[in-house]
């Protein structure tokens, strides 16, 4: 029997987000969260292990310090077996590496598993470290950007994206994984998953339940603001009778501003 | 803290190395501090001398057939001796694929922070490296600082343009540092051979989105294209749901900043906008007067593509010559 524990991130949702265009700021508070992307990929490539050899088991796993119970439930209809949530109010500033130390904890607490997997990197902040922090963490073999994973008895053979190649690399398991959205499509789960998740169990553990140093979570970066990027753009509409004089006034307009024909 | 001294470079990339010894300069005059570039690979010496003239006060130079190609277990153990040992203020580190995990990596072994793909980079009054990067979604540019040392920032390529080079002092030290066994074995490496790997560095940019209905019409975009040496690039459905490429521009794919950006078909949602804002001049064709990328363009044509397109290419040619 395998185990695969998939690290799943309650985000916000960045296409739902608003600007306040007095200050640039974004409003966050009210913003709606869901499973973030990348790790939605994860836990759809780990129910398809499972259907592919049968004998699995998929936990997945998440950190934070609110209420995550609508994204738990979610991963459970789309196919995990089992979600853990690593639930404290001490968490509201843990960066990257306090994320990883506490996720490393829980995954020591769980036990036994074959492999880790994780989006590559968050849909909010978009930082991709918590994957490799957590597999130094848990001294494993890393494959990360993968878009194409299979499992063969021991080993994990694993397509890498790379800027200019695709990679393809062998690990022996227990190792971490990180995924890219290209690796599959998630499913959307059916009612009847829905009804059938609501059965399965979910684990909670406070900071205290994994003997969790606070002085290892303390933040050790800091942002310091975060604000909408100005756009100063023209916006100039151009209109017309027809095709030929709407691309004729638009080539005008674009060589008068020097940025075609150079 | 205080032990910590010195700015550092490192990238498995030789062009980014060199694109981030400017920042690394800059940053290292205003601390008043040494610029070291960590050099690891295999029959290198040669070239190890040339970062000099790039603005460099010290190479580190880590010849080793171990490190031929880049191996993370190699090249995070080599790093990992070296800050350990000499204990540096600021570490850049190039935001390639395999750079910023081996930088997160690094960080964890170093118990440090570390804040990934900072197009912008400066130092505080109290002398504190502080990241600018692009967040959530693209819908932010957030400001980042350090609380502990060495500061680990990644950065990605073409976010500085390289110092020309010039004769300076400086010095190579070659060093022998124990390096770790690979914990995973690579078995292919495929390139990819599409034109648009060159996309970051086009000066025209003609891109289309869902808009576009088969892969062949693409020779529309490609028709005007050539007309003003330009390359042509996609959004990332076409690339993800359609798999008619393997590339994008955006967030998640390559951000560009040509001299002008013509978005075909693409209705801007921030993911794609986030990759093309750099650019001088965006222009959206559109047939949907509602769609978001006209909030960011500085020219818009509500039209369909497979009308304006042609006509552009018409137009263009005629006018310019
Ligand atoms: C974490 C994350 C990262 C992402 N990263 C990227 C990224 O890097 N790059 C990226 O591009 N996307 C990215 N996306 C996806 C992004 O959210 C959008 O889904 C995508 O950019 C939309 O592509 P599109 O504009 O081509 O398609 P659509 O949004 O479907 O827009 C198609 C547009 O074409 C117009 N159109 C249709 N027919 C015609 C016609 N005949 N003539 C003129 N106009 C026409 C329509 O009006 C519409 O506005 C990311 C998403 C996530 C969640």
């Amino acid at each position: 029997m395998k185990r695969i524990i998939v690290c799943l991130k309650q985000a916000v949702d960045v296409s739902q987000l608003k600007v306040d265009p007095a200050t640039r700021r974004l409003i966050t508070a009210s913003a709606p969260k869901k499973i973030s992307d990348f790790d939605k990929n994860a836990l759809e490539e780990a129910v398809r292990i499972r259907e592919k050899i049968g004998e699995a088991e998929v936990y997945t796993l998440t950190v934070s310090h609110e209420d995550a119970k609508a994204v738990l439930r979610e991963a459970l209809a789309i196919g995990a077996d089992k979600a853990y949530f690593v639930n404290d109010p001490s968490f509201q500033d843990v960066d990257t590496s306090g994320t990883a130390y506490v996720l490393a904890e829980a995954i020591k607490k769980i036990g036994e598993f074959d492999l880790v997997l994780c989006g590559e990197a968050s849909l909010d902040s978009f930082s991709g470290l918590v994957g490799s922090r957590l597999a130094e963490l848990l001294n494993l073999p890393l494959i990360a950007s993968v878009r194409r994973l299979t499992v063969e008895d021991n080993t994990v053979v694993a397509e890498r994206t790379l800027e200019d190649a695709y990679e393809t690399v062998k690990a022996k398991m227990p190792a971490l994984i990180t995924v890219t959205r290209e690796i599959n499509q998630p499913r959307i789960p059916s009612l009847m998953m829905i009804m059938k998740a609501s059965k399965k169990a979910i684990v909670t553990w406070t900071a205290t339940d994994l003997n969790i140093q606070q002085k290892k979570i303390g933040a050790k970066i800091e942002v310091v603001e975060v604000l909408a990027p100005k756009t100063e753009r023209k916006k100039i509409m151009i209109t017309g009778e027809n095709s030929a004089e709407i691309a004729e006034k638009l080539a005008k307009a674009l060589i008068q501003e020097g940025v075609v024909g150079r | 803290m205080s032990e910590h001294k010195g700015v550092w470079v490192f990238s498995e990339k030789y062009d980014l190395t060199l694109e981030m010894l400017r920042k690394g300069r800059e940053i290292a005059d205003k601390l008043q501090t040494k610029l070291t570039a960590v050099f690891a690979g295999h029959n290198i010496k040669e070239k190890a001398g040339e970062l000099i003239k790039y603005g460099v006060d010290k190479v580190y130079l880590i010849d080793n057939p171990a490190l031929e190609r880049f191996q993370a277990e190699a090249y995070l153990s080599v790093l990992h001796n070296l800050a350990a040992n000499y204990k540096p203020e600021i570490l850049l580190i190039g935001s390639t694929k395999n750079g910023k995990s081996l930088a997160a990596r690094l960080a964890t072994r170093l118990g440090t922070g570390c804040v990934p793909d900072c197009a912008g980079l400066g130092v505080n009054e109290e002398g504190r490296l502080i990241g600018e990067r692009i967040t959530y979604g693209g819908n932010a540019v957030a400001k980042v600082t350090f609380r502990s040392k060495p500061q680990i920032a990644t950065i990605p390529a073409r976010a500085f343009e390289k110092l020309e080079p010039e004769d300076r002092k400086g010095e190579v030290i070659e060093l022998d540092v124990q390096i770790e066994g690979p914990k995973t074995e690579v078995v292919e490496i495929k390139p990819l051979e599409t034109a648009s790997v060159n996309i970051e560095e086009a000066d025209v940019i003609i891109s289309c989105g869902r808009g576009l209905e088969k892969k062949e019409d693409k020779a529309l975009l490609e028709e005007l294209a050539k007309i003003v040496n330009g390359h042509v690039g996609n959004s990332r459905p076409l690339a993800e749901d359609r798999k008619w490429f393997t590339e994008w521009v955006g967030l998640s794919g390559h951000k560009v900043k040509p001299t002008l950006y013509i978005a075909c078909g693409i209705s801007g949602v921030i993911q794609h906008v986030a990759g093309i804002r750099d650019s001088k001049t965006i222009v959206a064709i559109n047939n949907d007067p509602e769609a978001p990328i006209f909030e960011v363009a500085d020219y818009g044509v509500v039209g369909d593509l497979y009308e304006i397109l042609p006509a552009l290419t018409e137009a263009l040619r005629k006018q310019l010559h």
